[in-house]
């Protein structure tokens, strides 16, 4: 192989061919990828079926804890596994850019293999293109999952009802405050990862241990504070959050109190709030801390009757409200 | 950071609450803070809501962004439309509206090369790797951030890099509390003094607040048990009607400031009369460059003024920032103002009064 990539590579022809065969059937390796039809003959599934899209855009490529490519399988098998689903099959499309390095794409491509294999999904059609130089920023992935719901009924973000208990699986903020950290070259930031990870094993324990979830949501961008707006907004409940129970990792609370930030709103890649009758709650948070990736599973809080609001019961025992942000956070000036 | 812990525990926070209402006894309030880090910390950590009704809370001028007049914001924005200009900013500018609601975040849109930086030495980096282009550090803050600033400027010389400059908008403090103070409708009755600024000025240059106006000033830190420390102090001056300016944040603060960072923002920088957004010009209360930087002075390099631009109307952000009114009180609030749609400055960064009463207030 060259070592970087040429527009002849998204052509169709044989150079196309070839970085099929050495790079993503090596890497995604599967009978039903292998067989090079236009599309995947899909016969084992049944409804009712969830299937969710993301496109993913990250720079740096790769970072502490993970890089895009395993970024856009557990992206989208997690936002599969919210429905209440058994994630199987995913499709996956790269825009790359001329002139990337093809070393830089193969480790993508295998560490998107590696996701895969460990959430026990297949990818199972795909496609390439190549655009000129400076029309897109090295490598734009694009995948999208289907998988069979096994819950009944789906959990949704419809479905909380008052009294019942708010749980997160871990700790917050950790992918949003090191991608911003290694993007900046934030040196100070060292003991930061991405908490980037497969959560459908953990789901399907939960599902299968308390039967009924109300709601499953992973808290990617807008972090926990704007997805728990999003679900009192969609179920018209409000919310109480007990700040001294959501649990942040100490190198994440002192990056952020530096960079005036609030962990509360940075994306995670690798947890999920769950939703549940508060007497399942106890046997959801064992489901959890059951997976190596709900360790650190904790309850926050409760649904309450009225506005459709978050309000935080601060560490002090004031109360406040934790509203939606208007963008991006901002590092400030002082 | 256990320290951190320390100063946010609960049963600390109720017996400095529990000192506080003795100390009022029965009496009222009114305290200003002039510092967006300690107007966010009272609603961030649920404090406010925890403060004693007599207590009434105001933010005044401390937030950077929010002081930035319009015409500061014309300027900067014309410096992002010009040929080989980078503009190196820290990021809570980028929202910040000029005349006729565009922002640098519009600028980018368009084409400007803007870079956010997390220190104006970053800004030297840019230069360095920029060489064709001018590389603009926009200078916006207090006596905190000036020095940091200074410290550049003097790398800047050591490197011999000719291609940076500094448009110098910052602000001082001391003045600004001066002109609230001789606002006959001021209704401020102590101040919570700002941590991170009084790290640079020490205490006397706020001493006239005692001396001349009666009213207590206390240099608070940032965790609510410094800031409730800071408000019992205040309280029992009021109580024992000895006004004085006193340090509560020994651990950050020396009585003394430092001196060292005031000396080499005295090498670049000399006072000047600067623009105040809601309030208008204060004199001597801005940071220029001395004339023998000249060549560093984007101001003068680059032929920049700033234009005459019309009030706002309706908007009351210069009673949110003198203490008269509260946010909710004015008419644009929540309705016409929002952070989606900010019509005034207290509504721009998050760490303006405005913008902090409609995140944090449940409604």
């Amino acid at each position: 192989m060259d070592d970087c990539l040429l527009l002849d590579a998204g052509s169709g022809g044989r150079a196309s061919q070839r970085l099929i065969t050495q790079c993503f059937m090596r890497h995604f390796a599967n009978p039903l990828l292998e067989r090079m039809d236009d599309a995947a003959l899909l016969t084992d599934l049944t409804g009712p079926l969830a299937m969710s899209t993301d496109s993913y855009t990250v720079t740096p490529l790769f970072f502490a804890g993970g890089s895009i490519g395993s970024l856009a399988v557990h992206g989208t098998v997690n936002d599969v596994a919210m429905l209440g689903a058994r994630p199987r099959y995913l499709s996956c499309g790269f825009i790359l850019e001329e002139g990337l390095s093809l070393e830089t794409l193969e480790r993508v491509v295998a560490d998107m293999g590696a996701a895969a294999r460990e959430a026990g999904v297949s990818i199972v059609t795909g496609d390439t293109k190549v655009v000129p130089r400076g029309a897109c920023d090295k490598i734009f992935i694009n995948t999208t999952g289907i998988g069979q719901v096994f819950a009944s009924p789906a959990p949704s973000g419809h479905n909380a009802r008052p009294g019942d208990a708010v749980l997160v699986s871990g700790a917050m903020g950790d992918h949003g405050l090191t991608v911003m950290g290694s993007r900046e070259g934030l040196s100070f930031l060292t003991d930061v990862a991405s908490d980037s990870a497969p959560l459908n094993h953990m789901i399907e324990d939960i599902i299968n241990t308390v039967g009924e979830v109300h709601v499953l949501r992973d808290p990617t961008r807008g972090g926990l504070a704007t997805t728990l707006n999003e679900i009192a907004e969609q179920s018209q409940v409000s919310i109480v959050l007990d700040e001294v129970s959501v649990p942040v990792h100490e190198a994440v609370r002192n990056g952020c109190s530096f960079l005036g930030m609030d962990p509360l709103y940075l994306a995670n890649e690798g947890k999920c709030i769950c939703i549940v009758p508060e007497a399942h709650a106890e046997a959801a948070l064992a489901a959890m801390r059951r997976s190596p990736y709900g360790k650190e599973a904790a309850r926050i809080g409760s649904v309450a009757e009225g506005k459709a609001q978050v309000a935080l019961q601060t560490r002090i025992g004031g109360r406040r409200l934790l509203g939606m942000l208007e963008g991006a956070q901002l590092p400030r000036i002082c | 950071m256990q320290l951190e812990t320390a100063f946010q525990n609960p049963q600390l926070c109720h017996s400095l609450l529990d000192r506080l209402n003795r100390a009022l006894d029965d009496r009222s309030m009114r305290f200003m803070e002039v510092c967006g880090t300690h107007t966010v910390a009272i609603f961030q950590s649920g404090l406010r809501s925890l403060l004693p009704a007599a207590v009434t809370h105001l933010s005044g001028p401390g937030c950077p962004v929010c002081v930035t007049h319009d015409a500061e914001v014309a300027a900067f924005l014309d410096l992002a439309g010009r040929d080989r200009v980078i503009v190196a900013t820290f990021g809570d500018l980028l929202r910040v509206p000029g005349p006729g609601g565009l922002t640098l975040k519009h600028a980018q849109a368009q084409g400007a090369r803007v870079e956010i930086v997390y220190s104006p030495l970053d800004a030297l980096a840019l230069a360095a790797a920029n060489p064709g282009d001018t590389v603009v550090f926009l200078g916006i803050g207090f006596e905190t951030t000036a020095p940091t600033v200074a410290a550049t400027l003097l790398t800047a010389q050591q490197r011999k890099l000719k291609n940076f400059c500094v448009l110098s908008l910052h602000k001082l403090v001391p003045p600004a509390l001066r002109i609230l103070l001789e606002d006959s409708q001021c209704g401020v009755e102590a101040f919570l003094l700002p941590g991170h600024v009084s790290t640079i000025l020490g205490l006397e240059p706020y001493a006239f607040l005692a001396r001349d106006f009666h009213v207590p000033g206390v240099v608070g830190g940032f965790q609510p048990a410094d800031i409730l420390l800071a408000l019992c102090l205040m309280a029992e001056q009021m109580r024992d009607k000895a006004p004085a300016v006193v340090n509560a944040y020994p651990r950050a603060v020396d009585d003394t400031g430092n001196p060292r960072a005031r000396a080499l923002l005295e090498q670049f920088f000399q006072p000047a009369d600067a623009l105040w957004r809601g309030i208008g010009c204060i004199p001597q209360s801005g940071l220029a460059l001395r004339p023998e930087y000249e060549s560093m002075d984007a101001m003068k390099r680059l032929d920049l003024t700033l234009p005459d631009v019309p009030p706002l109307r309706g908007c009351r952000c210069g009673d949110v920032l003198k203490g008269r009114i509260t946010p909710p009180q004015c008419p644009l609030f929540g309705k016409k103002c929002t952070p989606a749609n900010p019509v005034g400055p207290c509504m721009v960064s998050t760490e303006g009064s405005c913008a902090a009463y409609f995140k944090y207030s449940e409604r």
